[in-house]
């Protein structure tokens, strides 16, 4: 606080003991700044050229705010699928022992090691009407591919992993003595999960949630395929960026963009700082 | 109330914990297991608890079977060594928690609920830290709630894990004194698992002292420290000098040094002869009876008696010998590090060669 | 014989309870992560093994397959060395903003690709205020192999970091600080201490990068131009062929991706089974 008191006390200069500091420091910063920093000023001169009301005109177009709805729901639906499937993911991986599983961790993180366009073509044919689960699907009178379910397939496949491998740790490391300790209280099975477990795990639940939220948002290639991209129904916002560009409408395309790019960055910095903030206060307050 | 544990034993994979065994716990006794680590007394303590399954046997609460009693229907209390406080929760909750936790039947309402913990709070003095955190409390804060927690559900017997294993050594002796009080207060059924002998001694109404999941002896401590009846009791209670014996006529030998029986027949036998520090000693010279020359090695004149730590000039011995003398035999034959002594022991117990029982008590005059 | 009486310890461990857990899970994964895995092999090879390899010999398919290969080639040494540099200097050294630098090395995983994308194109293309100067100087680095290099090192940039800090983080200083003690040199002291202990993290880093940089395709479609036999990667030609109706050469494309993604996968668990040895060794002495 009291910069100018302390100006005259400072601390002995100590040199670090160990080496590279400048050097992997400075790389570091100018990597981060050539391929990170670098790139945004190009989205920014490109939209400082557009006056407000041009920008705001593009953005709130009535095709383009469908697909934020479209993008958002979907996003929002997979995340939650997300959350509970990957909370029983992990809970499996971790408490129980059974042949197969080191097989079943390995998979869980086959959406982060498979490419999007692959899976994309992949889950189109599957969930097609004479694809192998669109036909059981279509039976039931439910409609998949080409449709905004099909969005939402496409964003829970790859993003499954991110729960998983955040719930994962913290669940590998809560103490048996807390649960012993319930137990020997009295505490049901059900009570001690509630009241014992879940008040521990949920901060990385949450965490785990919003990273796929994020991820579901950005995604583009595995969505494209499934989603049929209708205007208004099943066009996600990517995409929306996507056909600007192919207009050759610049403008268009990074106002868009913008909105994606901050939208992210929120989120990004929000979860991050959320985590630094459980952290802490697990680890004493 | 009373635990009767009927012929307990417990294998993990190939590694037997707890070989057969049974142990009659009398209502309101306080009963310290003693042990190296891997001795097997958490195993036990955890069994009685019903934390693990025993492989055979039975377990008994008063006249109640709790054999196959699932943990939380034994109603019994446990402090966990360290502590196992709910982190989320504030103090005052995780006492009530066991109270929270009960059949809608048998839960007491919120002010009720409210009350019993405002009683048990004061009863640890700790009141006043309700609303803290258990990151925000001390070790022996922690462990004070830790015990205020188990005790909430009114268990009909206590259980507590080495329970102050984790404090320092002045936190330490308070809270065994104070734990100690509650225990007479109250008069609940207690066990509890140390390694520390002093604490268990000082602590227990009767000591059970395990090795390699055997009891080797159950005593009250007097009776443990007159008494002890085998090797290992006598190792692991402490400051022992060991000297390891021939027979030759009257005496025991062992190399240069000897010692003469106090028998009046004169027949000795090949063994151990324990002898108690604080049962030593000191002589510028050898006496009749004893001729055990010895090299002072450190002197310690801190606390109620100095300690003289000794190695043997002329002969073996495995461990250092240790003697404690009053300040007052001190200060009549002050010794220094380097000088020559020669000790006596004016009294031991004797363990034969061949017998694995119960020593014979030597006196010299 | 007495009975043999066994007590539960942890929740969740009652035979019913923890029986429907693993097999709703295994259930929800098969149907969800094998079967679409499966099936990209089983739509690959339809039509016989002889029409698989023509797929393949294709030469539109071949110069992908190179192109893909080259790219990831550049892309690995790249984000190798600086994911080496900033998990150095992050987990060595308490600096300002060391906090933000994470939090900035998160961007691509938040940032849709398409945004990524389009960044550079805004930047490095004839309108971008470098691309302008690029273009009078008769450099084009977007619609060319140049631009899907650039754009493939920001989406996969974070992968080397992300394997190797929570790892160098738990391992600590305390080596390296030995080393230095006992007079290594800067160099010395990250071959001989530092190497060995993150190895095998850092070549997972290493595959994940690959198997990223092979198969990234929101960000590469934007900057490729889609240039048949020129700048179309293996995942653009997929999705070519897929919307070609050629759906089984598409997918004999896909299966090679995918078979990628399953080395890696392989290779993770090899990884996660070496470390878990030699941390058992370690906690057993």
């Amino acid at each position: 606080m009291s910069t100018s008191l302390n100006a005259t006390q400072r601390k002995p200069r100590h040199k670090r003991v160990l080496p590279g500091l400048g050097l992997s420091l400075g790389s570091s910063l100018f990597f981060i700044s050539l391929i990170l920093l670098l790139p945004m000023t190009g989205l920014v001169m490109q939209t400082a050229q557009m006056s407000w009301a041009d920008y705001w005109y593009v953005i709130t177009d009535e095709r383009v705010v469908a697909s934020y709805q479209v993008t958002v729901w979907a996003a929002l639906l997979a995340s939650i699928f997300n959350g509970v499937f990957g909370l029983l993911l992990a809970w499996v991986l971790v408490r129980y022992e059974f042949p197969g599983k080191r097989l079943l961790d390995a998979l869980v993180d086959l959406p982060f090691a498979l490419p999007t366009a692959v899976a994309g073509i992949t889950l189109a044919t599957l969930y097609a009407e004479n694809g192998w689960y669109g036909s059981l699907l279509a039976e039931l009178g439910i409609k998949v591919a080409y449709t905004p379910l099909g969005i939402i397939v496409a964003m829970s496949f790859t993003s499954i992993p991110f729960v998983v491998r955040t719930v994962q740790p913290v669940l590998e490391e809560l103490s048996p003595e807390e649960e012993e300790a319930g137990i020997t209280l009295g505490a049901s099975d059900w009570s001690v999960f509630r009241r014992i477990i879940m008040p521990s795990l949920w901060p990385a639940l949450v965490t785990g949630v919003a990273l796929s939220f994020t991820r579901s948002l950005g995604e583009f290639g595995a969505v494209i395929f499934i989603a049929g991209n209708m205007p208004y129904v099943s066009e996600i916002t990517s995409l929306m960026i996507f056909v600007r560009l192919q207009e050759f409408d610049f403008p268009a395309a990074s106002a868009i963009a913008s909105v994606v790019l901050i939208v992210s960055l929120v989120l990004l910095f929000a979860i991050n700082i959320w985590q630094a903030r459980y952290l802490k206060r697990l680890h004493g307050r | 109330m009373s635990i009767r544990l009927d012929n307990i034993s417990k294998t993990f994979d190939k590694f037997q914990a707890l070989s057969p065994m049974s142990l009659n716990i009398e209502d309101g006794e306080m009963i310290g297991l003693l042990g190296p680590s891997g001795s097997g007394k958490t195993t036990l303590l955890r069994i009685i608890a019903g934390l693990e399954g025993a492989d055979s046997g039975r377990i008994q609460f008063g006249q109640r079977d709790v054999t196959n009693l699932h943990v939380r229907d034994r109603n019994v209390g446990f402090v966990f060594q360290n502590y196992a406080l709910f982190r989320h929760m504030t103090v005052a909750d995780n006492v009530a928690f066991g109270l929270e936790v009960m059949d809608a039947k048998q839960r007491p309402n919120k002010a009720e609920i409210q009350k019993r913990v405002q009683h048990l709070l004061d009863m640890v003095q700790l009141g006043h830290l309700a609303k803290r955190y258990p990151s925000q409390l001390s070790g022996g804060q922690k462990q004070r709630i830790a015990l205020a927690r188990a005790l909430a559900t009114k268990p009909d017997v206590l259980l507590l894990d080495e329970p102050f294993g984790a404090l320092d050594a002045k936190v330490r002796k308070e809270l065994r004194r104070w734990l100690r009080n509650l225990h007479d207060e109250i008069g609940f059924t207690s066990v509890f698992v140390t390694h520390d002998q002093e604490e268990a001694l000082e602590l227990s109404d009767r000591v059970v002292v395990m090795s390699n999941g055997h009891i080797e002896q159950v005593d009250a401590p007097a009776q443990l420290y007159a008494q002890p009846n085998s090797r290992f009791v006598f190792d692991f209670l402490g400051n022992v000098n060991v000297f390891d014996a021939a027979a030759q006529g009257s005496r025991l030998t062992h190399q240069d040094a000897w010692l003469e029986t106090p028998h009046q027949d004169g027949k000795t036998q090949a063994g151990q002869l324990y002898i108690r520090s604080h049962e030593l000693a000191l002589h510028p010279a050898p006496t009749t009876q004893a001729h055990l020359p010895l090299r002072v090695i450190a002197v310690n004149p801190i606390g109620p008696e100095v300690r003289v730590e000794l190695a043997p000039d002329g002969w073996q011995t495995e461990q250092v010998w240790e003697a404690d003398l009053s300040h007052a035999d001190y200060e009549r034959h002050p010794v220094q590090r380097g000088d020559q002594v020669f000790a006596a022991p004016t009294s031991g117990y004797f363990f034969t060669a061949d017998s694995q029982g119960s020593p014979e008590r030597l006196h010299w005059s | 014989m007495a009975p043999k009486q066994s007590h539960q310890q942890r929740i969740g461990d009652r035979p019913a309870v923890k029986y429907t857990l693993i097999t709703l899970t295994l259930v929800l994964t098969a149907v969800l992560l094998v079967v679409p895995l499966v099936s990209i092999f089983q739509k690959a090879f339809i039509d016989g093994l002889a029409v698989y390899w023509q797929s393949l010999a294709d030469p539109d398919t071949l110069h992908a397959i190179w192109l893909t290969l080259f790219v990831a080639l550049l892309t690995v040494p790249i984000n190798l060395v600086f994911g080496v540099m900033l998990a150095w200097s992050v987990t060595r050294f308490e600096f300002p903003g060391r906090k933000l630098l994470m939090t900035l090395m998160d961007i691509p995983f938040a940032v849709s690709p398409v945004v990524a994308g389009l960044l550079y194109l805004l930047l490095y293309g004839n309108n971008g205020w470098i691309g302008a100067w690029l273009y009078e100087h008769d450099l084009q680095l977007m619609f060319a192999w140049p631009g899907i290099v650039m754009v493939t090192v920001f989406v996969t940039c974070p992968f080397v970091a992300r394997e190797l800090i929570p790892l160098m983080q738990q391992q600590g200083r305390e080596d390296e600080e030995a080393a230095v003690i006992l007079g290594a040199s800067g160099w010395q002291l990250f071959r001989r201490v530092t190497l060995p202990n993150i190895k095998w993290a850092l070549l997972y880093g290493v595959i994940l990068t690959n198997a990223r940089a092979v198969g990234e395709f929101g960000a590469v479609s934007v900057v490729s131009g889609n240039i048949r036999g020129e700048t179309n990667t293996l995942p653009l030609h997929v999705q070519l062929l897929y919307e070609d109706y050629q759906a089984t050469a598409a997918f004999a494309s896909a299966s090679l991706l995918a078979a990628i993604a399953l080395l890696t996968l392989i290779f993770k668990a090899f990884v996660e089974w070496r470390q878990e040895r030699a941390h058992r060794a370690e906690t057993d002495h």
